[in-house]
């Protein structure tokens, strides 16, 4: 299981699509949000914590597709299942890959992008810590919509479709924390709730994901 | 005889072939009865006015949206324990019912909610919680439409259905920590204090009971349909082997 | 430890395309499945190595014991030769890892390839990869689909070579394959005659009348 860890981290490195594209997206986004609505200072603190989970959700959302896919069309998916490696197992393990190569780096990346809204002082930890706990949740349910729709020729549109309204608990408990953190309001029942959401996540994915990889590899 | 045997095509079909006339009947009848007692037998509300009587239709319509899902993943769970065809396609039947419902109630909810919070639309918890249920269907049935080998849109869609089920439920807690709302409490339950009057909430049942069996009749009609339609691919899938 | 079939179905998609399938191996026996195109031999491999769910029927096969390789090499084109045996060497079992990447590279001539990326070999090169894989994942029963496609003559020879060295070694193998390896102890199996005409028993919605 190691193995195929350090074998997708070295995947996404060596394609070079890895990290860098989903920062950049992210980036984007947030360059946008004061071109679209004007740079006034005030109005981008109130929707700073908002836009930023936004962006990050999106971000992660691009990639993927690309959970299972490759290894689909190659071929690697079929010996993989005939492996002595539970599918449960494969899916943890790629899903734990995505979150280290795209939603660790947003994580990492989310403060540094808050001072371009103007993100009020207090919020940056919670920003940092909100992504670190959501983050997770986004890669698994994603995962989870990947395993889905891997057997289809165009599924991009539909694995956002499926994934966004699962991402809807996670977006309003880590924006909320953050909100809450901005306002010097009590924040922790919003982060604690979102915690919960991920690690009910990394609980319930691995085995529906499975199912779902096992109908779409018969 | 057990309840299963009518998983069986077969036994459905001769089944619903009798009962549907007669639940077609009843529907009409209670919708009729409910929706008419409702409408114009009803006194106006001394603070909404007539306004108040599309309750008749919001109410009814909000109840049979969510109880929908319910009957999906309820037949989902079934298909996937016990693999029983027409339990899988009954859930396929069921959403665009369902989602009908969630719209109606939607759009009855915005056009009560006008008068009363002075806009269409308002990001109230209810209201959102409805536009969340709508989107889950959306997405479940827009996956069964991509794919095409009929089983293995039944057993992804059950899948999707049941992860569906417990992250919309906590959608709708993760909305009302989000907005606490306008939304009037629950209208009929009777622990409350200002819970509705009787004139409105006798027609209110048979409203409820005609939406009910009319939901019931669309999705027994849909789901003939549905085996019908994979009777002829599975004809012609023999066609093509001989 | 024998590998046995009984009374196997397979299907694809709607139907079941093959039914009654049934044999039996002894260590060191392989079976060559012969059919014309389009013939359920894909298939049947797939429900062998447990990918597609059996109609009906049962396989019975010695606990971990299947390697199974298909149309595709899974292979990863920004890793390695050796990179990419290391990676299925460590899925597969782990200690042997090694010596085990060392055998399978010498089996196939790759040593000189071992330091290149996947994706820089020629479509031969790859298969002889792909190939190599069976000798790490240290399985007994080798399911194998075309396996000799894209490889050259002497390419075959070296296959048909380790094919043979895996039976003397007690293993097994069931082989889709449309030319002729010379495997001293291997025999064919035809499953034309096993071909579903119909697939009424499986099919809940072909039977009785539904109008």
């Amino acid at each position: 299981m190691i193995a195929l860890l350090r074998r997708d981290l070295a995947l996404a490195l060596r394609s070079g699509g890895g990290f860098g594209l989903s920062l950049a997206f992210f980036l984007i986004v947030v360059m946008f949000v004061p071109f679209g609505i004007g740079p006034d200072r005030a109005t981008l603190a109130g929707i700073a914590p908002g836009i930023l989970w936004i962006g990050a959700l999106l971000a992660c959302l691009l990639s993927l597709d690309r959970i299972f896919q490759l290894d689909f069309e190659d071929g690697t998916l079929d010996l993989l299942a005939t492996s002595p490696l539970p599918l449960e197992g494969i899916v943890a393990m790629k899903a734990l890959a995505h979150w280290l190569t795209t939603g660790l780096p947003l994580a990492l990346a989310a403060p540094v992008l808050g001072f371009l809204l103007n993100l009020p002082e207090g919020a940056y930890g919670w920003l940092f810590l909100s992504l670190l706990a959501g983050t997770p949740a986004l890669s698994f349910l994603g995962a989870f919509g990947a395993a889905l729709t891997v057997g289809l020729k165009r599924g991009g549109l539909l694995l956002s479709l499926l994934v966004l309204p699962l991402y809807i608990p996670t977006l309003i408990f880590g924006a909320q924390t953050v909100v809450l953190a901005a306002d010097q309001m009590a924040n922790q029942t919003a982060f604690l709730i979102l915690l919960a959401i991920s690690l009910l996540s990394l609980a319930i994915v691995p085995f529906a994901a499975a199912r779902a990889l096992s109908v779409n590899l018969r | 005889m057990s309840l299963w045997e009518y998983a069986n095509p077969v036994r459905f079909m001769r089944l619903t072939d009798r009962v549907l006339p007669w639940l077609t009947a009843a529907t009409v009848f209670f919708l009729l009865f409910g929706l008419i007692w409702g409408f114009f037998f009803t006194p106006d509300d001394y603070r909404q006015g007539s306004t108040v009587k599309i309750i008749f239709l919001h109410v009814p319509a909000a109840m049979m949206a969510i109880n929908a899902w319910i009957m999906m993943l309820v037949a989902s769970l079934i298909w996937l324990v016990r693999r029983h065809h027409v339990s899988a396609l009954a859930a396929k039947a069921a959403a665009p019912v369902g989602i009908t419902m969630t719209l109606i109630a939607l759009f009855t909810g915005m056009v009560w909610g006008q008068p009363m919070w002075g806009t269409w639309w308002a990001w109230d918890p209810r209201l959102t919680s409805f536009m969340i249920l709508f989107v889950f269907y959306l997405g479940y049935m827009a996956l069964w439409a991509a794919i095409e080998d009929p089983d293995t849109a039944a057993d992804l869609t059950a899948i999707l259905c049941l992860v569906g089920s417990v992250f919309a439920l906590l959608s709708r807690y993760a909305v009302n920590f989000w907005n606490q709302g306008l939304h009037q409490g629950a209208s009929l339950s009777m622990d409350r204090a200002e819970h509705v009057d009787s004139a409105f909430s006798t027609p209110l049942y048979f409203s409820m009971l005609g939406f009910a069996l009319f939901f019931v009749t669309l999705v027994l009609l849909r789901t003939r349909t549905e085996i019908r339609a994979r009777r002829i691919m599975a004809l012609m899938a023999r066609e093509r082997l001989e | 430890m024998d590998f046995f079939v009984d009374d196997l179905g397979c299907r694809r998609g709607e139907v079941e395309i093959l039914s009654g399938v049934g044999f039996s191996l002894a260590p060191g026996q392989a079976l060559v499945l012969r059919g014309p195109n389009g013939s359920g031999k894909t298939t049947l491999l797939r429900t062998l190595a447990g990918l597609a769910p059996a109609v009906r029927g049962r396989v019975v096969a010695p606990p971990e014991s299947i390697a199974y390789a298909g149309h595709l090499d899974g292979l990863k084109a920004q890793l390695t030769v050796a990179e990419n045996l290391a990676f299925w060497a460590a899925v597969f079992g782990g200690d042997t890892a090694a010596g085990g990447i060392d055998a399978a590279l010498d089996g196939f001539s790759l040593r000189a390839l071992s330091d290149r990326q996947a994706q820089h070999l020629s479509a031969g090169q790859k298969r002889r990869l792909g190939l190599s894989r069976l000798l790490v994942t240290g399985r007994m029963i080798w399911l194998l689909d075309e396996p000799t496609v894209s490889l050259d003559a002497a390419s075959v020879a070296v296959f048909a070579g380790m094919v043979e060295s895996h039976l003397a070694a007690g293993g097994m193998a069931v082989i889709a394959t449309h030319i002729d390896l010379g495997l001293a102890a291997a025999r064919d199996f035809d499953v034309t005659p096993f071909r579903a005409r119909q697939a009424a028993e499986a099919n809940p919605f072909l039977a009785g009348e539904i109008r």
